[in-house]
């Protein structure tokens, strides 16, 4: 395979990035412990760790953002000087973050040349600049159109334009944070077959990633993060997955049993719901039905119509067609409390913004949707005793770690965070489950967490909606699984027989143009 | 230097806070009072003596703290919901329209049954005044802080209309004021001869409401949830705009109380200068007490302290009693600065 054949003509083991015991404190938190690494010329180096390992931390003080408290960074054998992006830069280190850093309003062009010409001059050097651009795009088959906006370019072709940003600075030295997460798998395909023509003609990437098959599929070597140390350092052909699973987590981690049970009687029907947007409709007549003992898991990249549909079951918005039916009765009142009184848990995306309040106690925050019930509240008062042993419970049965009740939920963790968001919507036995993304920057452990409460759920009779960009998720969990594209919803599929292929292409619109009026 | 945010958060500050804001007025007010050719220290000493020093300026002080107690209440309730209300002035006009219109001889009822009468229909008015622009920045998202504070000044344009028209005085001699109060409609005093009036007692009594509100009711849950995260409440059920229009009726109520204690409890009638700006420095005074009802009582009589301190020591001293505005203005500055340092500290590198 060519990554194992990455020996180019000259000194192939050249160090071109050496990290020397870099320690790095927040306070009593050691974010890095002493870490030691080495990069090599043209080899892809994957940082593994789970978040808050120290992964980007590390790439931080590498990439000049923070100071290291102690130790040194070399590159190409010269010292570098801390804290300054700058020297970063101009020594050849380019860093591709998850969120990308470009501006919409602009061309590609534009945004690869911005910051590289002196503010003052009147006429900027396009002609030059788009001659070079032309040269990196074929050598390294990063296809763009420079005269495109970012605005109109999808996520995979802004993802290009920022390797181009990099390349165009002359960087030998890639960073990329994440950067499949927002990537279907056929444009992480294509990522990857860059990659290796990047490190073909000789550069060194350093790929920070907690998704373990894409870690094995791209790097020569990998370095295992732990609680900010160093823990493990293997050559991929030498390890697998479950190994590195467990160097991550610390101690072994069981894979989620997933029994088939026969279904229940259909909870939740959605017949041909439209929800009108600007532009395009955000929901085009969606039917779906979900059964008691099963999980849908609901596909998609991101921003194709997933978050409305979650919207339309949490009851936020009413759809502006179509019919909802809850155990067999149309809802016309579409009311957030309506629905969570109804049987509906709702774990939402965005869990610091919209499910719980940072600055509220965890305490206030159990009882944000049931706080005019009793016994939380009687004729207006609220009960805060019952309140305090209801939220007591929920930590201790759901394992949330917090300095008590009473502190601040903005305190938690994204996992315990998770959890009692978790622990507030399981604790009243909800019959439908509406589980956006819940998984999304959670640690394994955690990770793990979530699935085994979802499928205990599935268990006792609750039929769950999954909504999740991460198919091996999806594939684990679902009973079902559905594919949306601009709003529109395929026709749901037995989890035997679908691939990741197959879901990949769906995701990008196969099989979508026929059915935009049959459904 | 930079800022970063605290992974603890301090609950010592907020006690600490309010107690450096004031040191640092009074260091402010040492400097202004050296430019001034005073002793800083004799400045001092004749605002304690002007504020509190004697029976007479005690009373003074409470008087002038029964208003802004009021407003800083007002401000207090809408702040935590993070509805902007910059209008209690106009909301106090409100109320003192509606003391002056029931109160001066229209309805000749006993006072037991007229005060009460007065102070609901005048709280409804205050209530209605911030309900339009609540209703449109709910609705259309108008910016609340431009509509309440545009507000203010249509309210006093209005007022000088009604007393030169429908409310003025017919024995005034042509002033722009409108007809006294009735006995039976005014506050009565606390002591008999001074200024202090009932109105001082129904301030304390609405604090301790508003403080029973945000702890207790659900109501007050609500408010706290909207104010912090109104996409989160939302998400959870809540009725956020109708939470929004319940505060507002809240807030426009408590300032028009101002209105009504300012007229039934001590000036008698209505005049254009009713109000020295106890709207807006209610603001300060909610701010001052970080938005805490029973803060607010305090926060208020700091202020109207130094107020009525510092017109007794201009008279004594001869240093100009804007020393308390300036005063009263580092409060604040320092209030605010030290607020961001509960969420953040400073850090050197």
């Amino acid at each position: 395979m060519p990554s194992e054949s990455t020996q180019p003509p000259n000194p192939a083991n050249e160090i071109v990035l050496r990290l020397s015991g870099i320690t790095k404190r927040f306070g009593p938190l050691v974010a890095n412990d002493a870490i030691s690494l080495d990069l090599h010329r043209g080899e892809v180096l994957a940082l593994l760790g789970e978040n808050g390992a120290g992964k980007t931390t590390l790439m931080n003080i590498l990439f000049g953002h923070y100071v290291a408290d102690e130790g040194s960074i070399e590159a190409f054998g010269e010292a570098l000087p801390p804290g300054s992006p700058k020297a970063a830069l101009a020594r050849g280190i380019g860093m591709v973050h998850q969120h990308f850093t470009l501006a919409d309003n602009l061309t590609v062009l534009d945004n690869v040349v911005l910051g590289t010409e002196p503010l003052w001059r009147a006429r900027s050097r396009h002609a030059d600049a788009r001659a070079k651009l032309a040269r990196l795009s074929e050598t390294f088959g990063l296809l763009v159109r420079p005269d495109a906006r970012i605005a109109d370019l999808s996520v995979g072709e802004r993802q290009r334009v920022e390797i181009l940003k990099a390349l165009y600075r002359d960087a030998r030295i890639l960073i990329l944070d994440e950067p499949t997460a927002v990537l279907t798998p056929q444009e992480t395909e294509a990522l990857f077959a860059t990659l290796k023509k990047l490190v073909e003609r000789g550069l060194a990437i350093i790929f920070i990633s907690h998704k373990l098959h894409e870690v094995m599929a791209v790097s020569r070597r990998i370095v295992v993060l732990r609680q900010g140390k160093l823990v493990a350092e293997r050559r991929t052909a030498e390890t697998d997955r479950h190994e590195l699973a467990e160097l991550m987590v610390g101690r072994p981690i069981p894979e989620p049993k997933v029994e088939p049970i026969p279904v229940g009687p259909v909870a939740l029907a959605l017949k041909a719901v439209t929800l009108a947007g600007e532009g395009h409709p955000r929901l085009q007549e969606v039917s779906l039905e979900l059964h008691g003992n099963e999980i849908i898991g609901i596909a998609g990249v991101s921003g194709n119509g997933q978050g409305a549909l979650a919207d339309v079951i949490s009851g936020i918005v009413k759809p502006s067609n179509g019919s909802l039916t809850l155990f067999g009765q149309e809802i016309h009142h579409f009311d957030p409390a309506w629905m969570v009184s109804s049987g509906v848990a709702r774990i939402p995306e965005d869990r610091h913004a919209v499910g719980v309040v940072g600055d509220l106690s965890l305490e206030e925050n159990v009882i944000s949707a049931r706080y005019r019930e009793a016994p939380f509240s009687k004729r207006g008062l609220i009960d805060w005793r019952a309140v305090r042993d209801f939220a007591t419970r929920i930590i201790a049965d759901y394992d949330v770690r917090c300095p008590g009740p009473q502190a601040a939920t903005r305190l938690l963790s994204g996992g315990n965070m998770q959890k009692l968001i978790l622990g507030r919507e399981m604790a009243r036995d909800p019959r439908i489950i509406l589980a956006n993304q819940p998984t999304r920057g959670l640690d394994i452990g955690a990770v793990r967490y979530v699935h085994q409460q979802l499928l205990k759920a599935r268990a006792s009779g609750a039929g769950t909606l999954l909504i999740s960009e991460d198919l091996d998720e999806l594939l684990t969990l679902s009973d079902r699984i559905v594919v949306m594209y601009r709003g529109r919803m395929s026709a749901p599929m037995a989890r035997k027989d679908v691939t990741i292929r197959h879901l990949g292409l769906m995701m990008a619109g196969h099989g979508f143009g026929g059915e935009a009026h049959a459904a | 230097m930079r800022l970063e945010p605290r992974t603890e958060p301090t609950r010592s500050i907020w006690v600490i806070a309010p107690l450096v804001a004031i040191a640092v007025s009074f260091l402010v007010a040492a400097v202004l009072a050296l430019i001034g050719g005073a002793s800083p220290l004799s400045v001092f000493a004749a605002v304690v003596r002007g504020a509190a020093g004697t029976q007479f300026a005690l009373v003074e002080t409470l008087t002038r703290a029964t208003p802004l107690i009021f407003t800083g209440l007002a401000v207090a309730v809408a702040f935590r919901a993070k509805l902007w209300n910059i209008g209690a002035e106009a909301q106090l006009y409100a109320g003192a329209i509606m003391t002056v219109v029931l109160g001066t001889g229209a309805l000749p009822l006993p006072a037991q049954i007229l005060v009460p009468m007065i102070m609901v229909a005048a709280m409804m008015a205050g209530a209605l005044l911030l309900l339009g622009p609540t209703y449109l920045k709910t609705h259309f998202g108008v910016d609340e802080v431009v509509t309440t504070l545009l507000l203010n000044f249509i309210m006093i344009l209005f007022v000088s209309m009604l007393l030169d028209g429908p409310l003025k005085d017919p024995m005034g001699l042509g002033w722009p004021q409108s007809k006294r109060v009735i006995a039976d409609a005014a506050l009565p005093k606390l002591i008999q001869g001074k200024r202090l009036h009932f109105g001082f007692i129904i301030a304390i009594g609405a604090a301790l409401i508003v403080w029973f509100i945000n702890a207790r009711t659900t109501f007050g849950y609500e408010m706290r949830t909207v104010g912090f995260n109104p996409r989160a409440a939302r998400f959870a059920g809540i009725p956020v705009n109708w939470v929004m229009a319940k505060t507002a009726l809240l807030s426009g109520g408590l300032a028009a109380l101002a209105g009504v204690s300012e007229v039934a409890g001590l000036k008698g009638n209505l005049t254009l200068d009713l109000s020295p700006g106890f709207g807006y420095t209610g603001i300060v005074v909610a701010m001052l007490a970080v938005l805490h009802p029973v803060g607010v009582i305090a926060a208020a009589i700091f202020v109207a302290a130094m107020f009525v301190g510092a017109d007794a020591m201009s008279r004594t001293v001869g240093v100009p009693n804007y020393i308390a505005n300036v005063m009263v203005a580092t409060a604040l500055l320092t209030m605010v600065t030290a607020m961001l340092f509960t969420r953040f500290r400073l850090k050197l590198r």
